[in-house]
């Protein structure tokens, strides 16, 4: 093809191609997670000693902490792709280090409160209230696992020679961070915290 | 438009013959990109193209043994019938548990494995790029796995032929509990899963591009039809897939731990057992089947437009070009689609009339359904004043977008009546709803996927396809599909269920056995006359005349690229104009003006490309 020619201008929009697509797949995210919150909503008003008794079960302290652990990682993601677009890439270590870290935290606390239930005998098929909270915190689980990976991929990048510098893409992962985190603001509350 | 043409010293039109850009995506890359992990949104479109082909086959034959066995209960199937292994058949007659298996997985297959693949997939990726004048996808890398997920599903889903107690049996809505258990229905939900995943990356694509990547001086309303209707239907793929999947997520829980999310309380089967066998389902609180319909027609009506809503963009294109007149009312065409997937998200409760519903309830789906009726009698209209006193030229691609139309018409108007609730109660499950959903599946969709399949073959393939054999498809087509389809609205009416292994059993069945013979005929018919479409397409491939740049001389920017266009689809830049349906325009001799012609430049600029 002639190198004079210029299809592939600037976005039209001018929001790069990678952040209007994070923008539209959050977007069908959002209608993933409706559709199990409409599941709860439909079944707690049939069954609502079910519910009440499930939720009296789970331990909503560990569930706090767990909350804690992902502000903090949100507002250090925040502070990476800052720290990055400001070219500190030291500071960009440190913030998405501790992101990577809380995440980890994250897990760990959800290992130690699904193993307690195992060992209590619960199981997805206790309830249709543990049915709805293994899917929904594991969905959960998942995309924070889905996120880790990219975000130790661009920590791994930026030490080696080369280093990282597409902050840009950096902010396209952040969206996609807090939209983890606001998912699981509305989880906390819903599965552990009403009954 | 101020952004008109500036730096224009290099658009030579058609300098850059096709074999050089050819030579050039030789030497770049390996075999392996170039055809099998392409991200090329044309190579993308053509595996889609094929995949689909091949289900359609697949599920065509479904629907024979399905026709033979209402015909003909308990007789052999010829030719294939004693190679099916006994599980299946005994005596190579249909078994009921086969029976139902067929029943399942025809509308699965069809639906997403052809339909959707092919009218977003196979579509949205050619036409896209083409029509916004890029080089191509957004994400393209995004777009391969869009594709690759549904190989992956389309085996995933037919292993489960080979699983005890078979593949999923409930019906294509497969509803719990009866959907609840089984290796089979797992299989399925994680199938429809991963399908389901490939349409929402590929909505995004779709959405992202559009937006993105439009060609200079191109307006949101000086797309296509096409592009529009695909844009709107990526919306719809982006916004309903989710909901299915998560409703998905929950069967599936409900099938491997019996949760009680969708089973109810201590459900009993009829031998006295627990079910599913064993299990105390539910003990800690009871499921509601109701919510899965909810759930599952929240995104299956969608689907039903994600279905129709590109091909009537398609047939809009057609028609203008074939007319060789301008749209009629392009903005009407468009705010209509916007109000077809607007309300479409709106009225799924018409699948559930007969559900337990609150009637309540109902009355409000059965008016939101009826106001879809003003959105779609737009597009008719508008597509009927399209060719009226039009120049019509009745090509393949035109005959096919014009029994669109006919067929759409009688599928739309069968609509109405199941829209009405007490209707609904008399007709509910009876072969009407199968006439219905084939007069605008079959009758609107595929015809209209036909339609699309001509039209852009050139552009796709380098070759025209051959105009009589198209002809004497479509014709052949269209004639066994109107006598195989139209009977079953009488046998419907007539109380002829839509799901039954064995209609006979009953007395006042017996008398429309002849009418279920004579539809069998006509399918058998009118599935062997796809052969001739595939003989067509793959003859055309090798034999087929060389094509032209413009064949149809059309205005929309697909066809200013080069006749077989390679890696980065244009040899020129493209700045666009005007609008994409410029017919008998009065600044021009000829009775098209492109898009990407320049307003001093019309006669010399059009005569070049003609050339070419």
């Amino acid at each position: 093809m002639s190198s004079a020619l210029s299809l592939a201008h600037e976005p039209v929009t001018g929001i790069r191609h990678g952040k209007l697509g994070m923008w539209i797949f959050l977007a069908s995210e959002v209608m993933f997670f409706s559709g199990f919150f409409t599941a709860f909503i439909i079944l707690r008003n049939t069954n609502l000693p079910v519910f009440a008794h499930g939720a009296s079960e789970l331990n909503w302290q560990l569930a706090a902490l767990n909350t804690v652990n992902l502000i903090v990682s949100s507002l250090t993601m925040a502070m990476a792709i800052l720290s990055l677009e400001h070219g500190n890439k030291s500071r960009f270590q440190l913030y998405m280090g501790i992101t990577f870290l809380c995440a980890c935290g994250f897990l760990v606390i959800k290992y130690i409160e699904y193993t307690t239930k195992f060992s209590h005998g619960i199981y997805p098929g206790t309830s249709s209230f543990f049915g709805l909270y293994f899917t929904m915190t594991g969905f959960h689980a998942m995309h924070v696992i889905g996120g880790m990976i990219p975000i130790g991929w661009m920590l791994a990048k930026s030490f080696t020679k080369r280093g990282y510098s597409d902050w840009e893409r950096v902010e396209i992962l952040g969206l996609y961070w807090h939209f983890v985190d606001l998912v699981w603001i509305f989880l906390f509350p819903v599965l552990y915290l009403i009954f | 438009m101020s952004a008109v043409a500036t730096q224009h010293d290099h658009a030579h039109v058609g300098t850059h013959d096709e074999s050089h850009a050819h030579d050039h995506a030789h030497h770049s890359v390996s075999f392996i990109r170039k055809y099998i992990f392409s991200t090329d949104h044309k190579t993308i479109a053509k595996q889609f193209l094929a995949t689909s082909m091949f289900f359609l086959l697949v599920g065509g034959a479904f629907a024979l043994f399905i026709r033979w066995q209402l015909a003909y209960p308990g007789e052999p199937i010829p030719l294939v019938g004693k190679w099916l292994p006994d599980s299946l058949v005994s005596n190579g007659a249909v078994q009921p548990g086969f029976y139902t298996q067929l029943v399942t997985m025809h509308a699965t297959v069809m639906i997403f494995f052809v339909i959707i693949p092919m009218a977003t997939g196979a579509f949205a990726n050619f036409c896209i790029p083409l029509m916004i004048g890029t080089d191509d996808m957004a994400m393209p890398t995004v777009n391969m796995v869009s594709f690759w997920l549904v190989p992956i599903a389309g085996l995933t889903i037919m292993s489960g032929f080979f699983v005890e107690g078979g593949t999923a049996a409930a019906g294509w809505t497969n509803y719990p509990p009866l959907s609840a258990s089984g290796t089979g229905h797992m299989l399925w939900v994680i199938g429809v899963f991963l399908v389901g995943f490939s349409s929402i990356l590929g909505g995004m694509n779709y959405l992202a591009t559009t937006l993105n990547k439009r060609a200079k001086g191109m307006r949101m309303f000086d797309m296509p039809l096409t592009v529009w209707a695909l844009f709107i239907t990526s919306i719809l793929q982006v916004l309903g897939t989710p909901v299915l999947a998560s409703a998905m997520s929950l069967l599936f829980v409900d099938q491997v731990f019996h949760a009680g999310i969708f089973i109810p309380e201590n459900l009993l089967t009829a031998n006295g057992g627990l079910y599913p066998s064993g299990a105390n389902v539910g003990a800690g609180g009871g499921g509601q089947p109701v919510l899965w319909q909810h759930l599952f027609w929240f995104y299956s009506h969608p689907a039903v437009y994600i279905m129709i809503v590109p091909i009537m963009g398609v047939v809009s294109d057609i028609l203008a070009t074939f007319a060789r007149k301008a749209i009629f009312g392009y903005k009407a065409m468009v705010f209509a689609i916007m109000a077809i997937a607007f309300l479409g998200f709106v009225v799924w409760g018409h699948h559930m009339f007969l559900s337990g519903m609150s009637p309540l309830l109902g009355t409000t789906f059965m008016l939101s359904t009826i106001v879809i009726a003003v959105p779609s009698s737009i597009k008719i209209f508008n597509w009927l004043g399209t060719v009226w006193k039009g120049n019509i030229h009745f090509t393949t691609p035109n005959l096919n977008a014009l029994g669109f139309i006919s067929t759409f018409v009688c599928g739309g108007l069968s609509g109405v009546f199941m829209a009405i609730g007490p209707i609904d109660v008399y007709i509910h499950d009876t072969y009407f709803i199968v006439a219905h959903i084939h007069y605008v599946l079959f009758g609107g969709s595929l015809f209209g996927i036909f339609a699309g399949m001509y039209y852009w073959y050139p552009k796709m393939f380098g070759k025209m396809y051959n105009e009589t054999l198209g002809k004497f498809h479509f014709f052949l087509t269209f004639i066994t599909f109107n006598l195989c389809f139209f009977p079953m609205h009488m046998i419907g009416v007539g109380g002829h269920m839509r799901r039954i292994y064995d209609p006979y059993v009953y007395e006042f069945l017996k008398p429309f056995q002849p009418i279920n013979q004579f539809i069998t005929i006509f399918a058998i018919a009118m599935g062997f006359a796809q052969l001739i479409l595939i003989f067509n397409l793959l003859w055309s491939l090798k034999f087929g005349r060389k094509a032209p740049r413009n064949p149809w001389r059309a205005n929309t920017l697909e066809w200013a690229a080069p006749a077989h266009p390679g890696h980065g689809n244009f040899d020129r830049d493209i700045t666009v104009y005007r609008g994409p349906y410029e017919f008998a325009s009065p600044e021009s001799k000829r009775d098209y003006l492109p898009q990407w012609i320049r307003p001093a430049h019309i006669e010399q600029e059009t005569a070049v490309a003609e050339k070419h």
